[in-house]
């Protein structure tokens, strides 16, 4: 590499650590001050570039840009008023489920409004051209971005430092209840802070319509980058988002420069992973003050009572003679249902009891599968022994990944979990050779004597409800207990002896072994499996499941991964925009049922 | 100018406070007594709208304020001084006051800047000093002159002289003495006797979350030593 190209690799690094930080420092504010983490901030920077793209050819692409950024900001100060202010108060789980439906809605929006195809946007007037720099060329329009960064950065330190709204905007990050007693009304502050969140996440999309075409896809593409700079900053600090973002920018570069283009998917999180080891809260971050009676509102699972035990053993029954009254659809719809109930119940031993919010369990369920597949097709064994021992791929991914979780705590450990899922599913998408690439992998057919559905189903039925009962089991066991007391108060459990880390990372594995089980029963139900199957959304799937049955009660997963499964099913086939209906009813229970579903039938069975 | 009739306050499941009555007037101090544990400091944020709303009233100033949120009745002029002080520790002393401004209001002293400087000295020599970087006295001061930034026409003030040197207490209590000449209302929960009784003109005496005795200091602090 020679001098000049390693100027024009840190040029370019530059220029895309700028929208990285505009996405990062809305997202690290609104965290900063709202403690909510905004999963639709991805959305916002992807509807800022549809807004711009689409204002564009009427008042040209220098008024596009503060149109897009300034509409986006006023959606954000809608949605705050409309649904987040709700939820202040609200468990930290209903605040991500809230934001993953906006997810689901404006991607459906965008998808209504736009179609599905990629949409070119114009390019800069007047920024068209080429600088030349060290005997190559380089795009004006870059050197505009690179700028855009440090005066956006030097706009929001002097808002913050030098303005009444900025004091009261830092005070209430640091303490808002001593905000609030002292006269600063949250709403407006929080309504603000929400609508200059949008607002930069807008801008940070518009401004990226001359280098690249919106497409609905880049909404989780950004929001995992922006975590990632979020996380590595320190959450909440402006300039640490910055700082990050150039980290993440220039190494980005570098990789593609030096010939390593197929690391750059991973090697943010690689970053992300190694910061977090070695400095918890972020380059510039400082420790979060700890929640004030955290936990002391969880209600402990009660042994369920004789009726209900009866209940789900009739239920189990039930589900054995299914396949003697009907058959073909509906036995896919029940296997499907069946193990994505194991794939929930298994999140919801991490979330719930293990108190480990995860927002990449999707990687264990995809390794699973990726173990069934490659077992089979490439190590050739038989289907038995592939079902068998593909959990153990997933049950390996637990250990090396859970050593390092169980090190963090809160929004931190999720940030790394996601960090680990997104490095599994980088592999696997780019080592063609082994895993197919992109493509997947294809025939992993059950051998004959289960290739029927029924077959099949039985077998799966067997090992869900195995599986199932098996982490409920272990709730009431010793290991369950003390799970359970790491999590309510992590101190005074190491104080009577328990080994609060060790505990964590064994109910990380378990919890990694059965949606490794799950992943490989739905490799062989399918016949094949793609990279989708470890992805964010998949997660995503898992997380709605969970917090639609209620993350507090036992048998909330297995109704929440029935209602989503079906729901996904039956309006998918009829309805393009069926992740905006599933959106829609999530904010709906997340506002009139904050328990979940589970709460529900927990209400009428204790009436 | 505030009345609490019957108030009760739980955390979670547990009562802590039971049926508490009393009343402070303007221009007075009243000391709510108590060992460790006793509730003053919960009596406090109940009163402030900080603890969900239970049974009971509260009127300041003639209003109901017993289920608006804090920083409603901030604004109608109630001011609280936190046990932990709660500065803002990544704010400057200046930023810090700069939180609690609030308008003059009709009835109450304006204060400014400049105005507390005069009255705690040592502040105005740190004005750019961050929070977090100042000692436990100058921050005990920074939380009473951060509260009567919003010009408040009654103080709730919890163990102001808790863990403080002697002169920095003196300090405080003249600053108490200034406030309720100016016809402040002072509510000071305290167990400190002696703190107490230099300043309090009443006195109430809580034990296990209930009202025990109400009277004048001396009535009050016979029962007190016995506790
Ligand atoms: N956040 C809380 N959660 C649960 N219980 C609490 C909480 N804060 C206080 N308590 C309990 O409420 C009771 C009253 O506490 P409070 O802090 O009001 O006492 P206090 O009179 O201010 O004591 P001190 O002189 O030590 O400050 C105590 O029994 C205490 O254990
Ligand atoms: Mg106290």
């Amino acid at each position: 590499m020679t001098a000049a190209s390693v100027l024009l690799q840190f040029l370019n690094g530059l220029a895309s650590a700028s929208s990285l930080f505009l996405v990062a420092a809305g997202l690290s504010l609104i965290f900063g001050v709202t403690r909510i983490v905004n999963f639709a901030h991805g959305s916002l920077f992807m509807l800022g570039m549809y807004a711009a793209v689409a204002l564009a050819p009427y008042v040209g692409f220098w008024w596009s840009v503060p149109l897009a950024a300034l509409a986006v900001g006023a959606l954000g100060a809608v949605l705050e008023a409309l649904l987040l202010r709700r939820l202040y108060a609200a468990p930290e789980l209903l605040q991500l489920l809230a934001t993953f439906a906006l997810v689901l809605i404006i991607k459906d929006f965008a998808l209504w409004a736009w179609g599905p195809e990629d949409l070119l946007g114009p390019r800069a007037p007047g920024l068209e051209g080429a600088v030349a720099i060290a005997g190559s060329r380089f795009p004006e329009y870059d050197v505009f971005l690179i700028a855009c960064g440090p005066i956006v950065l030097a706009a929001l330190w002097q808002l913050l430092r030098r303005t009444r709204w900025g004091t009261l905007v830092r005070a209430a990050t640091q303490d808002r209840d001593m905000a609030n007693a002292l006269g600063v009304d949250q709403r407006h502050l929080f309504g603000s802070v929400f609508a200059l969140g949008a607002l930069l996440a807008g801008l940070g999309g518009a401004l990226q319509i001359p280098r690249e075409p919106a497409t609905l896809a880049i909404d989780l593409q950004v929001i995992s980058d922006a975590f990632v700079v979020v996380v590595v900053g320190g959450l909440g600090s402006i300039p640490g988002a910055f700082l990050a973002a150039l980290l993440i920018g220039e190494i980005k570069a570098f990789c593609i420069g030096l010939g390593f283009s197929e690391f750059t998917l991973a090697v943010e999180f690689v970053v992300m992973a190694i910061v977090l080891v070695l400095r918890p809260w972020g380059l510039l971050g400082q420790m979060p003050a700890p929640v004030r009676g955290a936990g002391a509102h969880e209600p402990a699972f009660a042994l369920p009572s004789r009726g209900a035990l009866q209940a789900l053993v009739a239920v189990a029954l039930a589900l054995c003679v299914v396949p003697l009254l009907s058959g073909g659809y509906t036995l896919v719809l029940l296997t499907d249902i069946l193990l994505f109930a194991l794939f929930a119940v298994s999140l919801h031993f991490l979330m719930g009891p293990g108190g480990m919010l995860s927002f990449g369990h999707a990687a264990y369920f995809g390794l699973g599968a990726y173990g069934a597949g490659l077992l089979l097709l490439k190590a050739e064994t038989s289907m038995g022994l592939a079902l068998l021992a593909a959990p153990l791929f997933a049950v390996f991914a637990a250990v090396v990944f859970g050593w390092f979780c169980v090190r963090l705590s809160g929004v931190y450990l999720a940030m790394l979990t996601l960090a680990f899922a997104q490095i599994t599913w980088s592999v696997v998408y780019q080592w063609d050779a082994f895993t197919g690439g992109s493509n997947g992998l294809i025939g992993i057919w059950p051998a004959g004597w289960l290739s029927g559905k029924t077959a099949y189903y039985y077998v799966t039925l067997a090992t869900s409800l195995a599986g199932i009962a098996a982490m409920w089991r272990v709730l009431y066991a010793p290991f369950g207990y003390a799970l359970r007391a790491g999590r309510d108060s992590p101190l005074r459990a190491d104080a009577i002896g328990i080994d609060v880390r060790a505990q964590q990372w064994a109910g990380f594995v378990f919890a990694g072994l059965f949606a490794g089980i799950a992943g490989a029963l739905y490799a062989f139900s399918k016949g094949s499996i793609s990279p989708e199957a470890l992805a964010v959304p998949r997660s995503v799937d898992g997380l709605v499941m969970v917090l639609l049955g209620g993350l507090h009660t036992l048998t909330g997963p297995v109704w929440g991964a029935a209602l989503f499964t079906w729901l996904q099913d039956s309006v998918a086939r009829g309805f393009d925009y069926w992740r905006a209906v599933i959106g829609a009813v999530i904010l709906l229970l997340v506002i009139a049922v904050p328990g979940g579903l589970g709460s529900i039938l927990r209400a009428r069975s204790s009436r | 100018m505030l009345e609490v009739r019957g108030l009760s306050a739980a955390y979670g499941k547990a009562q802590v406070l039971f049926e508490l009555d009393f009343v402070a007037h303007a221009g007075e101090v009243l000391a709510l007594l108590g060992r460790n544990g006793a509730g003053k400091s919960t009596a406090l944020k109940r009163i402030m709208g900080l603890l969900p709303p239970r049974t009971g009233e509260i009127r300041f100033g003639g209003a109901r304020i017993d289920a608006l949120p804090p920083f409603r009745i901030a604004r109608l002029g109630l001011g609280y001084v936190p046990e932990e002080r709660r500065i803002f520790t990544d704010l400057s002393v200046r930023e810090n006051l700069e939180v609690g401004r609030q308008p003059p209001r009709d009835g109450a002293a304006h204060w400014t800047p400049d105005r507390l400087f005069e009255l705690f000295p040592n502040l105005g020599r740190m004005q750019d000093r961050l929070g977090g970087r100042m000692s436990g006295g100058e921050q005990q001061m920074l939380a009473v002159a951060r509260t009567l930034m919003g010009n408040p026409r009654a103080i709730l003030l919890d163990e102001p002289a808790e863990g403080l040197a002697p002169i920095v207490v003196e300090q405080v209590a003249l600053a108490i003495r200034e406030l309720k000449a100016q016809g402040l209302c002072v509510l000071l929960c305290e167990q400190n006797l002696h703190f107490a009784r230099q300043l309090a003109d009443r006195a109430c005496l809580l034990e296990q979350g209930r009202i025990r005795a109400s009277g004048t200091l001396e009535a009050v602090e016979s029962l007190y030593a016995m506790v």
